[in-house]
C-alpha cells in the first residue's frame, strides 16, 4: 500500500515511486555559472552574505520576456530566482534541526522522505518521491542543484527511502514517524464566505483561518497536551499546522485519525443539508469552542461576511432552524425588508420567537440549532485527510508558493491577529530587499557579517522558526540527561 | 545492504521473545481452566483433539463469523446483529455463562478456545485475511460482551488488568461540569465512576468525543470501559496474529492440517473480490466511453448522482472519480475506453493537465502504474456498498458516497425524483429505511420498484432463482442484474 499516491484535496499529483530525471541536468547546469557552483561548495556558510563578495546584484540580471509577470515582472517561478533564494534565503540549518531534534545528524532526518517538483526545460513538472539526505549541507546542495519550485516532507521511514528498493523484504519499509499535520483551506469556506471565493483571499475571510488557528490550537494544547504546535501560511490561501511533540510524531493512523475525528465538526457533501449534527450536551471541546467563536460570529460572520443578506442564502438559515412556524414569520418579515442586515436576521429570530410566533415553539431546541449555525459558520473546516495518514506528505515551510510568489511563513499565534496574509514577504521583494540594503547606520560595531536572511523582512519568520526549533530539540534532549544522571548516581551504591 | 536486524537478541529483549517461542515450544498437556465466559485467547490451547474436531469445530465458528461480516455489510444495527445471531450462536458455539448450570461448561469453552486458534492460524497468512478476521473476531467479542451480566463483566473486565488510575475527588469536583457533559446525564457524573488513561490507550472513544480529554488524559466512565476491554482484545489479537503469520512458515506439518487450513480461508472470501477481475460482468452489452450515458440508467443511485454531478460540471473531486471509474472499470469498461471517458468528459480543461493531473490516477485505479503490488493485483476492486458507506464520508463539494446515507431527506427526494421515481409509497419507504439507517434497503426497495415487474416474471418463469436475486450489496451487482433484467424481458 505504500505506493498509493498521496492525495492532496483535488490538486493531484500524480506520484509514481519514483520518476528519475535523465538529461536534463546536464542541461540545466549550462545555465550556472561555473563560479557560483564552486563559491557554493567552499562556503561552509549556510546563510552567505553577499557583502564580502561586494556588489553582485541579487535579483537575476535578465528581467524581461517573462509573460507570466507577476509584482515587478518576474516571475515568482524563475529558476533563477528561485535559486538565489534556496542559496541566500533559505533556512536549511534550521530545517534540518527542526526535523533531526537534535544538532547532530540522526535517522530522525537521514530517513525522512522529501518530494521535490521540479519543472524541467521543456516546462513539465516532475514530480520526485525518496529523496533523502544525510545532512543540512546534502539537502542544501540538492535543493540548489535541481530548484525545485516546491518541496514536501514525508514521514520518517524505517530505513533510508533511497535504499528501499535494496531491501530484501520489501514489506519492512515502513514509515515510522511524521508530524501530525492539519490543512485548513478557504476554499473549503466557499458556501458560507461573501467576499471571495476560489483561490482568492482577503482580509475579510482571513478571519475565518484565525478563528480555525485558535480553536484547533486551544485544543491540540489544552486536551491533548502538545506543546510545540506551528503553523504555516501555506502562500496562498490557507495554513498548515505541524504537531512536532514526540508524542504526537510516533501516533500511528489510527490515532491520528481519532485527533482527526475528534476535532471535526463540520460534516457531509453538498448535498447533505445540515452540516453540524451534534450531541446533546455540548462536549466540552465543543463548549469551548463556542466560547472562542462567538464573538467572532457577531463581528467577523455577522457583520463583516453579511451572510444571508440576500433571500436564497436566509432560505439557508432558515432550513437549519427547527421550527417551521417561526420559520414563516421570519420568512414574512425578511420579505417585506428587502436588504436587511444578517445581524438584525439573526437578532430578528429570538425577537420573533419570543413574541410568541409559533405556539409549539420548543425553546431548547431553537437554541441547540442555534448553536449549530453558530459553529457551522465559524468551525474549522479542515482537510481531514492530511491529518489522518501517517504517509501524508505536506510542503514544507519556507517554500514559495509558485502562484503568488509568497513564502511559506510560520504565524506566531501570540501575535494570530495582526497576521497578515497580503503582506508576507514574496520571493521578489525579498530578494530586492538584500540589493536594497544598506547596513544600519553604525550597528556594524561587532564586525559580524549579517547573513542574507538578516537584511530582510523574512527575518522575524526566521527567527520565530528559530525559537520554535530551540524549543523543540531542548525537550527532545532532556530526558536522555535526566536519564544518564540518574543511571551515574546509581552507580554510587 | 548488509541488514541484520534480527540476528543477535538483544538481552534486554530476550523475555519479550520468550512468549512467542513458548506458542510453539513442546505441548505441556496442561488442562487449561477457563474462569470466564469469555477469553481474551492469550493462551494458545495443549491438548489432544481429533482431526474431525479439529476440521468442524473451525467450520462452525467460521460460519458464525461469516454471518457476522454478513451483518455487518447489510448495515444491521448492534441489537439486530444480536437477534439475529442468537439461534446461530445457540446452534454452532453456544458459551453459557458461568450462572448456569450447564454441565457442558467446559467443553463449550474448549470448543470456543481452540475453534478460535485453528482459525488463526488459517488467517494468518496475508495482510487482509489478518484484518478481517481480528475484525469480525472483535465483533464477535463485542457481541458476547455486551451480552454478560454485569457482575460477570465487571469481573472480567477486572481480569484483563487494563492498568489504569482512579479519578480522584478533587479531580471529579474541579471538572464536574465537562464530567456532567461527557455522561449527558445531570447528576451522572456524581455517581460514575471514572478512571484515567492515557488518551492513545482509547482512541475510539476520542475520535467520537465519548470522553473528557485533558492534558493528554482522558476520563473514561464506567460504561465505556468495556469499550477499553474491546481495544484491548484487538490489539492483543493483532499482535498475536502477526506474530503467527511470521511463524507460519516455519509450521513444519505433515499434509493433515494444511490443507483443511487452506480450504478454511478459501471459503471466507470478501465480497468485494467478486468483481476482482476486468472480464465484462454483462455478456453482450457495448462497455464503452460513448455507451455510458444510455448505460447509466442501469446505475445505482450513487453511480447516477456521480455520472449527473460530472455532466453538470465536467469535473469530479478526488474521491467522486475513484469509486467513479472502479465501478466503471467493474462493469467491463477497459482502461483505454475509460481514459477517453474522463478525458472527454472534463471537457473544459486542456489535454495538458488532463494528462499531467488526472491520467496517472486512472492508470493507477486500474494497475496499470504503480508498484509490484498494485499491478500484480489489477489496480483495486470496485467499492462495495459497505466501503462506500463506511469510508471517506464526502466533505463540501464532493458528490461520491451514498446518496442514501449522505444526502439530506429533502436532496435525496429531489434527487430520486429527478431520475424517475415519484411512486409515493417507494419515497416513503425510502424515507422509513433512511430513518432506520438501513441505507441498503432503500437501495434494494428502489431498484425492486424500478424492475417489479421483471422480477415477477423472472421468478415466475425461474430464469433466475431467488438466491439470485438476494439483497443487493454491491454496486456492480446492481447494475448486472439491472442489466440482465431488463434484457430478460426484452428477449422474452
Amino acid at each position: 500500500m505504500a505506493d498509493i499516491p498521496t492525495q492532496n484535496g483535488d490538486s493531484q499529483h500524480s506520484a509514481d515511486d519514483d520518476v528519475t530525471m535523465t538529461g536534463t541536468d546536464g542541461d540545466g547546469k549550462k545555465d550556472v555559472k561555473l563560479e557560483d557552483l564552486f563559491a557554493d561548495v567552499d562556503s561552509d556558510d549556510e546563510f552567505p552574505s553577499s557583502r564580502p563578495d561586494g556588489a553582485k546584484p541579487s535579483s537575476p540580471p535578465v528581467a524581461p520576456s517573462s509573460p507570466v509577470g507577476n509584482g515587478n515582472g518576474i516571475s515568482s517561478s524563475d529558476p533563477e530566482l528561485l535559486r538565489m533564494f534556496y542559496q541566500r534565503l533559505f533556512p536549511f540549518r534550521y530545517l534540518f534541526q527542526w526535523l533531526n531534534h537534535s544538532p547532530t545528524p540522526t535517522n530522525d532526518f537521514a530517513h525522512r522522505e522529501f518530494a521535490l517538483t521540479i519543472n524541467d526545460a521543456t516546462g513539465n513538472e516532475i514530480y520526485l518521491r525518496y529523496q533523502s539526505y544525510p545532512t543540512a549541507d546534502l539537502i542544501r546542495k540538492d535543493i540548489i542543484s535541481k530548484i525545485p519550485s516546491r518541496f514536501e516532507i514525508g514521514p520518517v521511514y524505517t530505513t533510508n527511502p533511497r535504499d528501499r528498493k535494496s531491501l530484501r523484504n520489501q514489506n519492512s519499509f515502513k514509515p515510522l514517524a511524521k508530524e501530525l499535520c492539519f490543512d485548513i483551506d478557504l476554499t473549503d469556506y466557499d458556501s458560507i464566505r461573501t467576499c471571495c471565493n476560489k483561490a482568492n483571499i482577503c482580509s475579510k475571510c482571513w478571519q475565518f483561518m484565525t478563528m480555525a488557528i485558535k480553536t484547533i490550537d486551544t485544543a491540540l494544547r489544552d486536551d491533548f497536551g502538545f506543546k510545540h504546535i506551528m503553523w504555516v501560511y501555506s502562500g496562498r490561501r490557507g495554513a498548515h499546522a505541524w504537531v512536532c511533540d514526540k508524542k504526537a510524531r510516533t501516533m500511528d493512523d489510527q490515532k491520528r485519525r481519532a485527533i482527526a475525528g475528534y476535532l471535526e465538526v463540520i460534516r457531509g457533501g453538498a448535498q447533505s443539508g445540515k452540516k453540524v449534527n451534534l450531541w446533546r450536551p455540548l462536549h466540552p471541546h465543543l463548549t469551548r469552542s463556542l466560547d472562542i467563536l462567538a464573538p467572532h460570529f457577531q463581528t467577523d460572520v455577522l457583520e463583516t461576511q453579511d451572510p444571508w443578506a440576500d433571500s436564497e442564502r436566509s432560505e439557508h438559515l432558515l432550513s437549519l432552524l427547527p421550527d417551521r412556524a417561526l420559520n414563516d414569520h421570519l420568512r414574512k418579515k425578511w420579505d417585506s425588508s428587502p436588504g436587511r442586515g444578517s445581524s438584525s436576521k439573526w437578532a430578528d429570530i429570538d425577537a420573533v420567537a419570543k413574541s410568541g410566533a409559533s405556539k409549539g415553539l420548543d425553546a431548547q431546541a431553537l437554541l441547540e440549532a442555534k448553536q449549530d449555525v453558530v459553529l457551522e459558520y465559524t468551525y474549522p473546516r479542515l482537510d481531514i485527510e492530511v491529518s489522518k495518514k501517517l504517509n501524508h506528505l505536506l510542503k514544507s515551510p519556507f517554500v514559495v508558493h509558485p502562484g503568488t510568489g509568497r513564502v511559506c511563513v510560520p504565524i506566531d499565534t501570540k501575535q494570530l491577529d495582526e497576521f497578515d496574509p497580503l503582506g508576507v514577504p514574496t520571493v521578489q521583494g525579498l530578494l530586492a530587499e538584500i540589493d536594497g540594503w544598506t547596513g544600519d547606520a553604525g550597528g556594524d560595531g561587532d564586525g559580524k557579517a549579517l547573513a542574507d536572511w538578516e537584511k530582510t523582512s523574512l527575518k522575524p519568520y526566521i527567527e520565530y522558526f528559530r525559537s520554535f526549533v530551540l524549543a523543540l530539540m531542548r525537550d527532545e534532549r532532556d530526558p536522555k540527561v535526566k536519564r544518564e544522571r540518574e543511571e551515574g548516581e546509581g552507580m554510587e551504591f | 545492504m548488509l541488514r541484520q536486524e534480527y540476528s543477535r537478541p538483544d538481552p534486554k529483549r530476550r523475555n519479550v521473545a520468550d512468549y512467542r517461542k513458548k506458542q510453539f515450544a513442546d505441548p505441556t498437556y496442561k488442562e487449561t481452566e477457563y474462569h470466564h465466559r469469555l477469553n481474551f485467547y492469550a493462551t494458545p490451547p495443549t491438548a489432544d483433539i481429533t482431526l474431525e474436531q479439529f476440521e468442524q469445530w473451525a467450520i462452525d465458528r467460521l460460519r458464525i463469523l461469516a454471518e457476522l461480516e454478513a451483518c455487518s455489510f447489510r448495515n444491521k444495527s448492534q441489537a439486530e446483529t444480536a437477534s439475529h445471531m442468537e439461534p446461530l450462536l445457540k446452534k454452532y458455539l453456544l458459551l453459557e455463562p458461568n450462572s448456569s448450570s450447564s454441565s457442558k461448561l467446559l467443553e463449550e469453552r474448549q470448543k470456543d478456545h481452540y475453534s478460535h486458534f485453528i482459525l488463526r492460524l488459517a488467517f494468518a497468512s496475508t495482510e487482509d485475511l489478518r484484518r478481517r478476521f481480528s475484525r469480525v473476531e472483535t465483533m464477535l467479542f463485542r457481541l458476547r460482551l455486551a451480552d454478560e451480566g454485569p457482575s460477570e463483566k465487571n469481573a472480567f473486565i477486572q481480569s484483563v488488568n487494563l492498568d489504569c488510575d482512579q479519578v480522584t475527588e478533587d479531580e471529579r469536583n474541579k471538572y464536574r461540569a465537562e464530567l456532567a457533559a461527557v455522561t449527558g446525564l445531570k447528576k451522572g457524573a456524581e455517581e460514575e465512576t471514572w478512571i484515567k488513561v492515557d488518551w492513545e490507550r482509547v482512541p475510539d472513544l476520542v475520535e467520537s468525543r465519548r470522553v473528557f480529554v485533558k492534558a493528554g488524559k482522558a476520563y473514561v466512565p464506567s460504561k465505556e470501559q468495556a469499550s477499553m476491554a474491546i481495544a484491548e482484545f484487538t490489539k492483543r489479537l493483532d499482535r498475536a496474529l502477526e506474530l503467527t503469520a511470521r511463524a507460519l512458515p516455519r509450521l513444519d506439518e505433515d499434509d493433515r492440517l494444511t490443507p483443511i487450513l487452506d480450504h478454511l480461508s478459501k471459503n471466507f472470501v470478501t465480497p468485494d473480490a467478486s468483481y476482482a477481475s476486468s472480464s465484462p460482468s454483462v455478456p453482450g452489452a457495448d462497455i464503452s466511453a460513448r455507451n455510458i450515458d444510455t448505460l447509466s440508467t442501469h446505475f445505482p443511485l450513487c453511480m447516477q448522482n456521480l455520472h449527473r454531478t460530472l455532466r453538470r460540471d465536467a469535473h469530479l473531486k478526488h474521491f467522486g472519480r475513484l469509486q467513479y471509474t472502479l465501478f466503471l472499470k467493474g462493469i467491463g469498461l477497459n482502461l483505454e475506453e475509460c481514459l477517453i471517458f474522463w478525458r472527454s468528459a472534463f471537457h473544459k480543461i486542456t489535454d495538458d493537465t488532463f494528462n499531467k493531473e488526472y491520467r496517472y490516477n486512472v492508470r493507477h485505479t486500474y494497475g496499470d502504474v504503480g508498484g509490484d503490488a498494485n499491478r500484480r493485483g489489477g489496480g483495486y476492486s470496485p467499492y462495495s456498498c459497505q466501503k462506500i458507506l463506511m469510508e471517506h464520508p464526502p466533505g463540501p463539494g464532493e458528490a461520491h458516497g451514498c446518496p442514501y446515507r449522505h444526502f439530506s431527506l429533502e436532496n435525496l427526494t429531489a434527487l430520486l425524483q429527478g431520475v424517475g421515481i415519484t411512486d409515493r409509497s417507494v419515497l416513503h419507504g425510502v424515507k422509513e429505511d433512511k430513518e432506520s439507517q438501513k441505507f441498503h434497503m432503500a437501495c434494494n426497495r428502489v431498484f425492486e420498484h424500478i424492475h417489479k415487474n421483471e422480477i415477477k416474471k423472472a421468478k415466475d418463469e425461474g430464469v433466475m432463482t431467488s438466491a439470485q436475486l438476494e439483497t443487493i450489496v454491491h454496486p456492480n451487482e446492481y447494475f448486472k442484474r439491472s442489466y440482465l433484467l431488463r434484457n430478460l424481458s426484452r428477449d422474452g
